[in-house]
This record gives structure tokens, C-alpha cells and sequence, in this order.
């Protein structure tokens, strides 16, 4: 059962993702990617992280897709984008990608195949709570101020009236 | 029960897809995207490494990630619009003033 979940929800989220790479509407490829997200948090929620899932599905496939989209309003792009012409590069692209997926899935093997025990399980949400709020209070802190200057940084740079 | 290998196979896939995107695209928007794309990724590799050594500070880490992500966005995506209102276009190979 976990299996059948968690191949479709693969399915779904890397195939989202190559529509994206193979569409040129921009607003479609905002789509696919919510639809990703989507899935994505249904893989962290596989993986017993259910605050994870919730946060990936509030924050990455509500709030920044939908930045994302009335970015795109604005830009108010009738045309889709021409056809990529330069056959060279998506070729030198998809020799990057093949390589560095070979790298990554070696690395990954690596680290996980010796240790394969499994150990006892995190210790759900409230494990989670308290570590935030003891081991890892100052970051915490911090990124309420993060987020305070991401705030008042976009405003400084796009707040200012058309031509002013 | 499905191992981590499943999950970081997964997220290697995704980190690559997003790396190819990125270079295979020419508009900010997209490669912006791909950009989440890469991050989520690493997220996706997080949780997994997490679930397999059964400590819970790859989880906060994660929503360290995601909340970096979200400031990160907001800053990309006014950049993005403030290069649209001053050059009328984000196509990246119409965009090439500081190519030597």
C-alpha cells in the first residue's frame, strides 16, 4: 500500500516536473509545479513528517506558487516564450543533469545503504516543538527577523509606483 | 515499508531536473522555479536522511529550508519584476549586458 502511494505520488511529482521543463507557458509551468509540491508533501508525510507535509502543501504550494502566479499577472506575457533554438545547449544541459544525478545517486547509496538498521522513530510533533523552541531557539528567532527583512527588502525594491 | 534509498533516488531525480531546467530555460520566471524545484529536492533528501538515522532535527532543519525559501522568493521574484520594469522583457538572451 505505502509502495503504491509513494510510486505514484513519484510519478506524478517528476512528471510534473518534466511537463514543466517541455511547456513554455509560464503560467502552466506554475501549475505543474503546485501540482509537484503537492505531491512532494505527500512524500514527506510518507515519511512521517507530517508537520513537513503541511507546511510544504501551506507555505511551497499555497503561498509562494500563488507569488509566483500574480508575478506572472503582472508580467502579462501574451506570447509564449519562441522556441528554443540552440540544440547545443539543452544537450550540454542534459549531460550536467545525467552526471550530476549519477553523482548525487552514489552519494545517496552510500550514505544509507551501511547504516541500514532503523532506529527508533522521531518522536512526533511534540519532539519536534521542543527541539525548535530549546536546541534551536536562536535560529528560530533569526528567522522571524529573516523573514521581517525579506518583507521590507521586496517592498524597498518593488513597492515604488511605476516610473517614480 | 519503503527504504530511504526510494526517497533519495527520488530527490536525486528531482535535484537533477531542476539543474537541467534551469539551464534549458531562458525565461527568470522558470528558472526561478526550477530553483524551488532544486530546493525542494534537498528537502525531499533531508526528511529521508532524517527518517533513516531517526533523529528529528533534519524535520526543523526542513522547515528552516522552507522557511529560507519563502524570503528567498520574495526577494527573487521583485528582482525579477523590477528588471521586467526596467528592461520590458526577463529573457535571459536578451538580458546580456555583463557578458565580456
Amino acid at each position: 500500500m505505502a509502495w503504491a502511494v509513494f510510486v505514484i505520488l513519484s510519478v506524478l511529482c517528476i512528471g510534473s516536473v518534466l511537463a514543466m521543463i517541455v511547456s513554455r507557458n509560464q503560467a502552466h509551468n506554475a501549475l505543474f509545479l503546485v501540482l509537484a509540491f503537492s505531491c512532494l508533501g505527500g512524500l514527506f508525510g510518507l515519511l512521517d513528517a507530517p508537520f513537513a507535509a503541511a507546511a510544504q502543501v501551506l507555505v511551497y504550494a499555497g503561498a509562494i506558487m500563488v507569488l509566483f502566479l500574480f508575478a506572472i499577472m503582472m508580467f502579462n506575457l501574451r506570447e509564449p516564450a519562441p522556441r528554443e533554438k540552440r540544440r547545443l545547449r539543452t544537450l550540454l544541459a542534459a549531460i550536467l543533469g545525467l552526471v550530476l544525478f549519477a553523482e548525487l545517486a552514489v552519494a545517496g547509496w552510500r550514505a544509507v545503504a551501511p547504516g541500514s538498521a532503523s532506529p527508533a522513530a522521531p518522536d512526533g510533533l511534540a519532539g519536534l516543538g521542543r527541539l525548535l523552541f530549546t536546541e534551536y531557539l536562536y535560529a528560530f528567532e533569526i528567522t522571524s527577523l529573516l523573514i521581517l527583512a525579506a518583507l521590507v527588502g521586496a517592498l524597498a525594491l518593488a513597492g515604488k509606483k511605476e516610473g517614480a | 515499508m519503503i527504504p530511504p534509498a526510494a526517497f533519495l533516488l527520488v530527490a536525486a531525480v528531482l535535484f537533477s531536473l531542476g539543474v537541467l531546467a534551469f539551464f534549458v530555460k531562458k525565461d527568470l520566471l522558470t528558472q526561478f522555479m526550477a530553483v524551488e524545484v532544486m530546493l525542494n529536492a534537498a528537502n525531499l533528501a533531508l526528511l529521508a536522511m532524517a527518517k533513516a538515522s531517526g533523529l528529528a532535527a533534519g524535520q526543523v532543519i526542513v522547515l528552516f529550508v522552507i522557511t529560507v525559501a519563502a524570503a528567498e522568493a520574495v526577494i527573487g521574484l521583485a528582482i525579477i519584476v523590477l528588471i521586467f520594469r526596467q528592461r520590458r522583457t526577463i529573457r535571459t538572451d536578451e538580458l546580456k549586458d555583463l557578458r565580456g
